[in-house]
């Protein structure tokens, strides 16, 4: 059975009253949302309906570009992730990201996933540095595969084991949260299954929010599913009900396939 | 922009002309029970039981097309709970026609012994039966809930039938316990026509579950 919401238990990320502007141009409108702990919250919608704008905000990814504006409030752990003093890279540390395709760096595998740690200063040495990397690795079903050779390069794995490894790497600062944008577009459906079967683990211990394009997918891994719709959240319930009986009329349609 | 499903809607009208094919070989079995029931005509029994095989063969067709259109189409929301009805739809209906074969059975069974009583709520029963059903298949290709509803609300005209001929029956058995195998006869067939009743009773259920998303019992 999955989760229902627990009555006391309150939200990892409480979002209200969202908007976000790219200069001129409203991106996001109105977007209130409960994010809760340990579960994965799925993010569907039509290309350009707002999805992976609201993703950014969430650890402040948008900042960086010129005339992004924001309205509104993003609490993670009742803590307003905007307010004046907020420390963005112990945020991003925090609220960790997974992208559309595996981007490791042109280093080994050892150095991927230590690389965090070690900008950071998480580890205090080679050994406490090598147990992270191995309970990382391991945390992202990985392990079992690249333990004979942490030398290797990254970039000689399959896609499939760079996203594993990219998750890795961030699990390997302790997150609270991932955020996945679109994290298997790019990969065939067994390495597409190894990635779901994993967010299932992971979810035991973080925090999950995925962006997606297959609804399948949505359907397949999430405990609860929101469709952005011209930048407004239009629909968010728990994924069993969005996909059998969906409230909304856009959602209905979006989800039977009947728009473009 | 509005998109089609051309592939789906084409294969789900498909499935949609199935289920009223196979609704009216449900009608006709119910209507030919009833006719040899009436007749003590056991050809025409005969005739009801070997069609059975028929609606048999049509239920598996329909189920089989919306078990492709799941894995092949991977429908959601008002689509997919169309076609889990369609599936659940078909099952009932072929239970329908077993009991109507079984009707057929016991007018065979019965050989030549007169009828107990004279059949006066019993066809009663079979009419509001047909009745229901054409209701319900209508409520299913319109997707009236509000009709479906209305229908599964006549299924207490069945069970009250079914009440008075089953006392009926009963006292006169009590009375003249020789008459006990030939009110068995009856009372069976009453007994088939109360579960059709609840059969369709079921359909209206899916259709308004097809149409509305709530899955609960009208006739409890």
């Amino acid at each position: 059975m999955r989760k229902m919401s627990p009555e006391d238990g309150a939200p990892k990320i409480r979002v209200r009253d969202l908007d976000f502007y790219y200069g001129e141009v409203r991106a996001l409108s109105r977007v209130s949302i409960d994010i809760l702990p340990n579960e994965i919250t799925a993010l569907i919608g039509p290309s350009g309906c707002g999805k992976s704008t609201f993703l950014r905000c969430l650890n402040r990814m948008n900042d960086v570009i010129p005339g992004a504006r924001l309205e509104g409030t993003i609490l993670l752990d009742e803590a307003d992730l905007y307010a004046p003093g907020v420390d963005v890279a112990d945020l991003r540390r925090r609220v960790g990201m997974v992208f559309q395709k595996p981007n490791p760096f042109p280093q080994s595998i050892f150095d991927n996933v230590a690389f965090g740690p070690r900008v950071l200063g998480m580890a205090s040495g080679r050994l406490e540095l090598q147990q992270r990397v191995e309970e990382s690795l391991r945390r992202a079903a990985l392990w079992d595969v690249v333990r004979g050779d942490l030398e290797a390069e990254a970039l000689e794995l399959s896609l499939g084991e760079q996203q594993r490894l990219c998750i890795a790497r961030v699990l390997a600062v302790e997150p609270d949260v991932i955020l996945m944008d679109e994290p298997c577009s790019a990969l065939d459906p067994i390495a597409t299954l190894h990635i779901e079967d994993l967010m299932q683990q992971l979810k035991q211990d973080y925090t999950i929010v995925i962006v997606t394009h297959n609804m399948q997918q949505a359907a397949r891994v999430s405990d609860r599913t929101g469709l952005f719709w011209l930048g407004e959240l239009v629909e968010f319930g728990e994924t069993e009900n969005v996909f059998t009986r969906p409230g909304n009329p856009q959602t209905e349609a979006y989800i039977t396939g009947r728009h473009g | 922009m509005r998109v089609q499903r051309t592939l789906y809607d084409r294969e789900f009208a498909r499935v949609r002309e199935d289920i009223l094919r196979l609704g009216g070989l449900v009608d006709q079995a119910l209507e030919r029970a009833l006719e040899s029931l009436r007749q003590r005509d056991r050809l025409l029994a005969k005739q009801v039981i070997e069609d059975d095989a028929a609606i048999n063969e049509l239920r598996f067709r329909v189920e089989e097309a919306c078990l492709a259109l799941i894995a092949t189409q991977q429908p959601a929301a008002g689509d997919l709970r169309a076609v889990v009805a369609a599936m659940n739809i078909v099952v009932d209906m072929e239970r329908m026609a077993d009991h109507a074969a079984g009707i057929a059975k016991t007018v065979i069974r019965m050989g030549d012994e007169p009828l107990l009583k004279p059949l006066i709520d019993i066809p009663k029963m079979a009419q509001a039966a047909r009745e229901m059903l054409a209701d319900c298949l209508k409520a299913f290709v319109t997707r009236d809930a509000s009709m479906a509803k209305k229908t599964a609300g006549r299924d207490t005209e069945i069970d009250d039938l079914y009440k008075a001929v089953f006392d009926e029956l009963i006292e006169i058995m009590a009375r003249n316990p020789s008459t006990v195998e030939r009110g068995t006869y009856l009372l069976w067939c009453a007994h088939n026509l109360e579960r059709i009743g609840d059969r369709v009773t079921n359909i209206a259920e899916r259709v308004v579950f097809m149409t509305t998303g709530d899955m609960k019992e009208l006739n409890p």
